[in-house]
């Protein structure tokens, strides 16, 4: 019974303590509800907002870009489908086997084969690789036959920018390639939508117009593993293209252009004398902006930069020319508007005229004779314009020139590389040379050489205003530039109305008017210098000037010469000039033609206006009622 | 006498069968076919390797555990010793010949199935431990002897376990002996000494502690200095359970470890799936599930007659009490990671055996209540 005393003093002690363990355990769970209650029930938000972040990932597409159209909606920057090979290695059989079809399939070069093995190493097994970014379409074809044999292999289609009329709007357009790593960081807007095989402009309004054209990105969300693997896609949110631009431009005017231009270098601009319309912009040579997209090849990037005609520069807006004779009507402007001659002013020539021991020739040998101020534009005679330059003084030429646009940016902020020129004055000189101005270089200035630079765009902008009847214009390549609403309108309207001073160039309306005249004289009467151009239909009649401007200083030598054009050189030949408006009872168009290395003005750029006035006079109409559209769906 | 004798007289098997404990039986049931759904979920909705295997073990344990149930608890006595013994044994050979996997040996091939022996140590330490205090008079159970005894019956394991390396098992084996100490009537002043001495040297025991372990013990004080690294599975634990919400994400939908953003989901972390897709409501009705198996136990043991039962089914219901706090206290960042299964629904077989021969053992004790033995 001891021992059974013993068994039961033992399981007391067993049970006493087996109690307070319970206790102990009731407590221990309650303990792990209370966790389980934290963080299932109190904090239930914040845990299924990291469970999302884990299992959630968002993929970027590249944005579609705005279209760029021209003045009648014909779309000049549009986007194409373009079909691209993908390899997604995980699902790779046989890598090398694959590779070696390929490389028979699409001509594959060994360096890129290598790429191709050296980005399967670094990227992830279900990334895809881009083996060809732009497959011809015989290339799709024949991927798609061979591909049951081709595991692992994608076609995809996708969309690029493409440029329909080729090399026709490259300097107005610029073009779009893959941006480097600064400009991706320079630019907020591309740092933000940014993915890789997204192309950004990176010349002309392409560029400049970035922010507009970029279109936001498309956003897929994936459902991804611990390990990154995309498992299934939640959504699609689609992007907005970016906005459409219209030009003011007429491509069939611009296509003209270029074939005038054809083989030459030079440039061509059109514009609206009212609204300053630029209705065609070309500098040729040009080149493909096609070739830009998917990287251009060494071999053509070459060929475009050891042209000697320089198809990489623009010459409408970077090109700086001596405007020869066709400063001519500014001078004359000037020198009525001063009132230092009236137009019946006579001056004899004599063929050249001496001024402190040196000799200023005129074009003509011969000389001129006695002529007044309308023959003098008739006839382009220099000496008449060295006298009556001498007589008006640079700074004086310099304040008319300046009104009307010379030795400034004309379009400004929508290229960079616009160039603003120069129109010199004393002070000028003094200033960047360090030495006074010398009266030869004011005659000099009088026939448009020295140190006067110009653009020919700022050429047509001058024209445009003298056509106009005197009157500031601002000039502009995109339609709604700056769109106001009516009311905004209205009240600018009123305060152009009372700064009229700013938008009036002139004193007296009858000396633009005797400019206009000898203009008109130079083209449409007898001995005019582009009278062989003229055009007698009064509906496309027009009126302009001719301008020959020296690469180099003529020597006595090569004077007595007189060589044919063929005979010189191309590097020393002359530029040929050309500035007209039209149609002249009315008018309505300026332009300005520049032909690099062409010889004289009236040969080489006259001819190419009488084309270009046809075309433009006859699509005047047409232009018209285009001009209230707003919006073209395509 | 006559009634001693028919009381330790064999029942007849309509006997036994009628005095089952069905309550517990239909828990273990219940908590068999969640953990297969589970294991289902973690194979991502498909009967794949884990849940076939899982579901084998089941096939073969849950027998077992009913013949140990028809097996008398008389022998579980007897046998007590040379079970602790046997167990020693494996692993000693496990020390020496075991299979290695990620840089620790404790594994045996037995061809068909691989054994853990340490998981089976868990039930011989309180075999052990539950017949050396049924035997022992209560005035032996303090003196120096008597501690130094079972002291070193709960040592010898437990070295043998660290040495693997095992830091969770060597503890939850020092807990399930400790308990059986603590239960056969060690001088509570005994505990509470050693307990200051245990907090005085800890600093000590740390600085003897493995790189990863101290690792270990650094990112649970704070997940966050590395979360890509050591403290990547407490965090995406963390965020599994606490987006579950009231409800859970649904069956098979658990994101969290669907994508494989849970480590060791199969084992170690099973708590955490079934707490993502079934929420709160589904964990505290585990919780429920396993308190009632717990105290079925309990009072299985309260029932018997004998103390070897008492101190066996008291022991072990505090072992499964044990391995569940600390694994739900590992996955919801309140403990340091220590590998722990939870019982039955963590995929592993020798924890699995380990737990069914302990419930076999505890329903035979019910069905022997009223034996008492020497």
């Amino acid at each position: 019974m001891i021992k059974e005393n013993s068994a039961i003093r033992k399981s007391d002690v067993i049970n006493r303590r087996m109690f307070i363990i319970g206790a102990a355990k009731i407590v221990v769970f309650a303990g792990i509800v209370a966790r389980l209650f934290s963080l299932q029930i109190n904090e239930n938000k914040k845990y299924l907002t990291l469970s999302d972040k884990n299992r959630i990932r968002e993929w970027k597409l590249p944005p579609t870009r705005g279209n760029i159209v021209d003045y009648f909606g014909n779309i000049i920057a549009g986007n194409l489908k373009v079909y691209q090979l993908h390899i997604i290695p995980e699902q790779v059989e046989n890598f090398n086997y694959l590779l070696l079809r390929l490389k028979i399939l699409l001509n594959l070069s060994d360096k890129k084969i290598q790429k191709i093995t050296k980005l399967k190493n670094q990227l992830k097994p279900w990334d895809s690789i881009i083996v060809s970014e732009n497959l011809s379409w015989s290339q799709f074809l024949k991927v798609n036959n061979y591909l049951y044999d081709l595991v692992g292999a994608k076609p995809v289609m996708t969309i690029s920018r493409n440029y329909p009329f080729s090399e026709m709007y490259t300097h107005i357009l610029g073009y779009v390639s893959q941006p480097n790593e600064e400009e991706i960081l320079e630019n907020e807007i591309v740092k933000e939508r940014f993915v890789p095989g997204m192309k950004i402009g990176k010349l002309g309004l392409e560029k400049t117009l970035e922010k507009q054209l970029i279109g936001t990105n498309a956003i897929q969300r994936y459902e991804v593993n611990a390990y990154g693997k995309r498992i299934n896609q939640l959504e699609y949110q689609k992007g907005l293209q970016g906005k459409k631009i219209r030009l003011t431009v007429d491509t069939e005017v611009q296509k003209l252009s270029a074939q005038l231009l054809l083989n030459k270098a030079g440039s061509i601009s059109v514009m609206d004398i009212y609204t300053g319309d630029i209705i065609a912009m070309y500098s040729s040579p040009s080149y493909d902006p096609n070739l830009f997209l998917f990287g251009i090849s060494q071999d053509e990037w070459q060929l475009i930069r050891n042209n000697p005609l320089k198809p990489l520069i623009n010459k409408t807006l970077s090109g700086l020319y001596s405007p020869g004779s066709t400063i001519k009507p500014i001078v004359a402007l000037s020198v009525l508007e001063n009132n230092i001659v009236n137009p019946n002013f006579k001056v004899k020539c004599t063929g050249k005229t001496e001024l402190y021991g040196q000799t200023f020739h005129c074009w003509k040998e011969k000389g001129h004779g006695f002529v007044s101020l309308k023959n003098a534009m008739k006839q382009s005679c220099d000496t008449y314009f060295y006298e009556i330059a001498r007589l008006l003084g640079v700074d004086r030429l310099n304040v008319t020139a300046k009104k009307f646009g010379l030795g400034e940016k004309v379009l400004g902020k929508y290229f960079d590389n616009e160039k603003s020129g120069l129109f010199p004055n004393t002070n000028w000189k003094r200033n960047n040379l360090g030495r006074g101005w010398v009266l030869g270089e004011t005659l000099i200035t009088g026939i448009g050489q020295g140190y006067i630079q110009t653009t020919p765009l700022q050429l047509c902008l001058m024209t445009a205003q003298i056509a106009n009847g005197g009157y500031k214009i601002k000039p502009k390549i995109i339609v709604n530039d700056d769109p106001l609403s009516l009311e905004n309108a209205k009240t600018a309207m009123e305060l152009q109305s009372l700064q009229t001073p700013n938008i009036k160039l002139f004193n007296d309306p009858k000396n633009v008017k005797i400019v206009q005249e000898a203009m008109f004289s130079s083209t449409n009467e007898q001995f005019g210098t582009s009278y062989r151009s003229r055009i007698e239909d009064p509906k496309y009649q027009f009126a302009g000037k001719t301008g020959t401007s020296q690469v180099k200083r003529i020597s006595k030598r090569e004077r007595e010469l007189d060589l044919k054009l063929e005979q010189i050189p191309y590097k020393d030949r002359d530029h040929a000039l050309y500035v007209a408006y039209g149609p002249y009872k009315n008018p309505r168009y300026a332009l300005s033609i520049i032909v690099e290395h062409g010889g004289s003005g009236s040969k080489a750029a006259a001819p190419m206006a009488k084309e270009l006035f046809k075309l433009i006079i006859d699509r005047d109409e047409l232009r018209d009622k285009q001009s209230n559209f707003e919006n073209i769906n395509i | 006498m006559y009634q001693r004798d028919r009381l330790n007289s064999e029942l007849s098997f309509f006997q036994k069968i009628k005095e089952i404990d069905y309550t517990l039986l239909i828990c273990i049931i219940l908590l068999s076919i969640i953990s297969l759904l589970v294991m289902y979920s973690t194979d991502g909705g498909e009967v794949l390797y884990h849940t076939k295997s899982h579901f084998s073990k089941l096939v073969v344990f849950f027998p077992l555990m009913i013949l140990i149930a028809f097996f008398n608890i008389r022998h579980w006595h007897t046998f007590g010793y040379i079970f602790y013994f046997l167990i020693i044994l494996l692993l000693f050979y496990v020390s020496f010949f075991g299979l290695k996997a990620s840089g620790s040996q404790r594994w045996m091939d037995l061809y068909l199935f691989i054994l853990q022996p340490s998981e089976l140590m868990k039930i011989a330490v309180i075999l052990c431990l539950a017949k050396y205090y049924h035997r022992i008079k209560i005035e032996n159970v303090n003196t120096f002897t008597s501690i130094t005894l079972v002291l070193s019956i709960i040592l010898v394991p437990i070295i043998l376990v660290i040495s693997q390396p095992d830091l969770g098992t060597s503890v939850l084996i020092a807990l399930s002996g400790l308990i059986i100490l603590w239960l056969g009537g060690v001088k509570i002043k005994y505990f509470v000494y050693s307990f200051i001495i245990f907090l005085i040297s800890l600093p000590f025991i740390i600085s003897f502690l493995k790189p990863y372990q101290k690792l270990r013990i650094l990112t649970f004080l704070d997940p966050d200095r590395d979360p890509l690294g050591a403290g990547y599975q407490i965090i995406q634990s963390k965020i599994a359970i606490g987006s579950g919400g009231l409800e859970g994400k649904g069956f098979l939908k658990g994101t969290q470890s669907y994508l494989d953003f849970l480590p060791e989901k199969h084992t170690d972390f099973i708590f955490t799936l079934f707490s993502e897709e079934f929420g709160f409501i589904g964990s505290v009705g585990l919780l429920i599930l396993y308190t009632i198996i717990i105290f079925r136990i309990i009072r299985i043991g309260a029932l018997s007659r004998s103390n070897f039962s008492k101190l066996f089914c008291f022991g072990f219901a505090f072992s499964i009490f044990i391995y569940i706090v600390v694994n739900l206290s590992m996955v919801l960042g309140l403990l340091p990671i220590v590998g722990s299964p939870l019982p039955i629904m963590s995929y592993g077989g020798s924890s699995m055996l380990a737990t069914m021969i302990g419930f076999g053992i505890v329903l035979s004790a019910k069905i022997n209540r009223k034996q008492t033995f020497a």
